[in-house]
């Protein structure tokens, strides 16, 4: 009896400094990206949070871009697609213990509709509840990404006590596997393994993050072991990492493309014969293997091949001809003048591009871009700006080229991105005086498209216009290259860049 | 004394209304649209477009005019409100002292160290000027030929690669303090060695130390009563100026080691148009600069008692 007592009592005792176990090496997978939040509003910061797996939303993503189940089960249309009705999953608890229930869903997404973010965008005339769990969202037109964009970060439920009178987050209580443990804004967060968490729970006791600032910073902390997850690798590092006996590196390929956004009112790039000659100068694959590192990566379409609707077979392989090049420019009526440049009515091709810093690649890829169709006889002037400058370019009409890395994936349904990029009016991000009818219409038409084959036939129509007419100009898709510490088991990476799959992690 | 203080509390004053409206002058001056820089801060550079610029300029009413935002500035100032961040929404006082504290505790424990490694270096330069001068010399040129971040590489590399010893990056335990300390101490101490060398051979050479080596004190006695204070005088004014140049100054080491301090902050508020994080920020580092300033007159005020008798 004395010695089952004993045993009870160190039992307990090993659960008790269990429960109280501060994080440590041991108990602690660390992660180390270059992302700075600001806050813990799920409207500006929330795409690091879902990551660490403190917030959910109604819905999940999977690898290729297709809708799970999240915290509701399943979205129903009406037959016009205006009115969707949203049926929850029971017995969710948030970290402060309050059940999920319609109410508290309609709260957060009320909130989130008042704020700046993606279900502002969608044309949301009523937001209601149905009983205990079921929630219906009327709209004023068709939607039929509307539960895409319920999976975007910044529609995640909270607890009604997360918000203050106001609708501003205070405190961030989710129904993720973790609950936050410790924030330090704009660099560290620590999270801790939920234990009433609806769904698969983590076993992994601790989670942080921690911003690296530099990329050469995050491959030692890898190389090191102090991060057993380092993102966003600078290209001249992987070989290093690959050697390293420590760590193994991934290569994911995600829907982010290097563009280069044109003003095609300019003068010199209205014409879509100019605007192919320019992209059959690019290097694509000089490019990709020499200044990005990943030799695969070229491309002349928008979206990856994973997202097959919008993908394109004909333009799989983008070609190089600077003589073919040339020769569409001479059509034009541009001739070479004695320093090489074209010319037309006593001017120089000269254009200017805006790029930025926050991504290093980019002022790389600019300058081998300014060398590339220097041999077209093109004088390109490069200035290396903040990204803001692209969309405010964009505005005030002064933007002739920007080079920028954009996000198809933002929104799991990538239509949500490029109705915006390539609305007639255009896109700050996307097109600059640029329409297309048949494009529009075909826009309007995929918005209330179910049928999956017809989807594939329009998606596939509406790509080919992109890839022939090139109001932007792809150049590369991205490759994420990530380094896993080998003490890790079960990690996998999300393109779409929501969720760090903590809680499939195991030592 | 009490003058002194006096002097200086003027001078607060009049740094901190001069740094408050330069820096306002300044961040209003610069070119393109406020909403854009603080929406790409505040979203990310995926969602920034014009509609969040609008709806930042609406949240944080940017169109009033810049005399009428000044003055509420200074109003909220004089209840000693330092405001919100544009961005974040945070305090500005939360994050100036959350940056701020952990830039003075890397320069503190960085100046300290310093210290350690400067005097004995400069000391033994002047007591072995044969050997040891061209030695101490050729690490002062070499270590302040490298750009800090080189320094702070080969001390990764040594101590948090090779030996695993401590770790690369970080902050919160004192584990990650250490590297970031070493890499500025060694930066500091290549420039305060030689003041400390030539500072000493200064006194080693006046008239008033030979005269008292004469009279028949010891060498040791003749040091410590005639050597100590002379050597410290311009030392301490030296160290005083690193100390806040440090704080500004040391981004490199901030970002290298992912340390949270005031150079990497301030750089990002810049860059991001958080006016009155800026303002915070370069206010908080003017009234240390006063602050300092009058530590260190106070401190030759006590080594030098020349100084008050002059009064």
């Amino acid at each position: 009896m004395r010695i089952f007592t004993t045993a009870l009592l160190a039992l307990m005792f090993v659960f008790q400094a269990n429960a109280n176990t501060p994080p440590s090496k041991s108990n602690t997978v660390t992660i180390s990206a270059a992302f700075e939040f600001a806050n813990v509003d799920p409207s500006s910061s929330g795409y690091i949070f879902t990551r660490m797996q403190v917030i959910e939303t109604l819905f999940d993503v999977d690898n290729l871009g297709n809708l799970l189940p999240g915290l509701a089960l399943e979205a129903t249309p009406n037959s016009e697609l205006t009115e969707w009705t949203i049926t929850l999953r029971d017995g969710v608890r948030f970290h402060d213990d309050s059940l999920m229930n319609a109410d508290t869903v309609v709260n957060s997404l009320n909130i989130a509709l008042g704020k700046y973010g993606s279900l502002g965008k969608v044309p949301v005339k009523n937001i209601v509840a149905q009983g205990e769990n079921k929630v219906v969202i009327e709209l004023s037109e068709a939607y039929k990404s509307l539960p895409a964009v319920l999976a975007n970060y910044s529609n995640v439920i909270l607890s009604r006590a997360s918000y203050a009178e106001d609708g501003k987050v205070v405190n961030l209580i989710g129904t993720g596997p973790y609950t936050l443990f410790e924030v330090t804004p704009p660099h560290k967060i620590t999270v801790k393994k939920f234990d009433g968490y609806w769904g698969k729970k983590a076993s992994i006791e601790y989670a942080t993050y921690l911003t690296g600032h530099r990329g050469e910073s995050r491959v030692l902390q890898a190389i090191s072991g102090q991060a057993d997850i380092a993102l966003q690798l600078p290209p001249a590092s992987i070989m290093r990492l690959k050697m390293n006996p420590q760590t193994d590196v991934q290569s994911y390929s995600l829907p982010r493309t290097l563009v280069l956004k044109l003003n095609n009112a300019h003068p010199y790039l209205n014409s879509v014969k100019a605007r192919q000659a320019l992209s059959l100068a690019i290097d694509r694959k000089g490019i990709a293997s020499a200044v990005l590192g990943t030799p695969d990566s070229g491309t002349a379409q928008l979206l990856p091949r994973s997202m097959s609707d919008w993908y394109l077979e004909s333009f799989a392989h983008p070609e190089s001809d600077i003589h073919k090049a040339k020769a569409m420019l001479k059509e034009l009526g541009w001739t070479e003048n004695s320093q090489g440049l074209l010319q037309r009515d006593d001017k120089v091709f000269e254009l200017s591009l805006i790029t930025y810093a926050d991504r290093p690649e980019l002022t790389n890829v600019a300058t081998a871009l300014q060398a590339q169709w220097k041999k077209l006889g093109v004088k390109l002037n490069v200035s290396i700006t903040s990204s803001s400058s692209i969309p405010a370019g964009h505005q005030d009409g002064s933007l002739e080229v920007a080079l920028i890395a954009r996000n198809y994936g933002v929104i799991a349904d990538p239509l949500v991105v490029l109705s915006n990029d390539f609305s007639a009016e255009g896109g700050d991000w996307g097109a600059m005086n640029w329409s297309n009818a048949e494009f529009n219409q075909l826009i309007k038409q995929l918005n209330y498209t179910l049928d999956a084959d017809k989807y594939r036939e329009k998606a596939q129509r509406a790509a080919t216009i992109l890839a022939t007419e090139l109001p932007v100009i792809p150049v590369s898709a991205y490759t994420e290259e990530v380094s896993v510490n080998k003490r890790l088991k079960g990690f996998h990476f999300d393109p779409f860049g929501r969720d760090f799959y903590l809680s499939d992690l195991e030592f | 004394m009490g003058q002194l203080i006096y002097n200086r509390i003027l001078q607060l004053l009049a740094v901190v209304f001069g740094v408050g409206a330069l820096t306002f002058v300044l961040m209003r001056s610069l070119p393109g649209d406020m909403a854009f820089r603080i929406a790409s801060s505040r979203y990310g550079q995926d969602n920034v477009s014009a509609e969040a610029a609008e709806y930042i300029r609406q949240e944080l009413n940017l169109n009033q005019s810049g005399i009428s935002s000044f003055f509420s500035w200074l109003i909220d100032l004089a209840q000693f409100n330092l405001g919100n961040s544009l961005v974040s929404g945070q305090p500005v006082s939360d994050i100036v002292s959350h940056q701020l504290g952990h830039s003075v505790m890397l320069a503190v424990a960085g100046l300290a160290l310093s210290v350690l490694i400067a005097f004995p270096l400069g000391l033994a330069s002047v007591k072995w000027q044969k050997w040891f001068e061209p030695v101490a010399v050729v690490f002062s040129i070499a270590v302040r030929a490298l750009p800090v971040f080189v320094i702070g590489l080969i001390f990764i590399l040594m101590f948090a690669l090779y030996w695993q010893w401590l770790p690369v990056a970080g902050f919160d335990t004192p584990q990650h303090l250490i590297l970031p300390t070493l890499t500025l101490a060694i930066a500091l101490a290549a420039t305060s060695n030689r003041i400390v060398a030539s500072s000493t051979r200064q006194v080693l050479r006046a008239p008033f130390y030979q005269f008292s080596m004469m009279k028949g004190l010891s060498p040791l006695r003749t040091f410590q009563r005639h050597g100590v204070r002379n050597i410290l005088l311009p030392v301490v004014a030296f160290i005083g100026i690193q100390f806040i140049t440090v704080i500004e100054g040391i981004v490199m080491i901030e970002s290298l080691f992912s340390w949270p301090g005031v150079g990497h902050g301030l750089a990002h508020a810049i860059f991001a148009r958080d006016i009155p994080v800026i303002q915070g920020t370069a206010l908080c580092l003017g009234v240390m600069f006063v602050m300092l300033n009058t530590v260190v007159d106070l401190l030759c005020y006590w080594i030098d008692p020349r100084i008050k008798e002059e009064q």
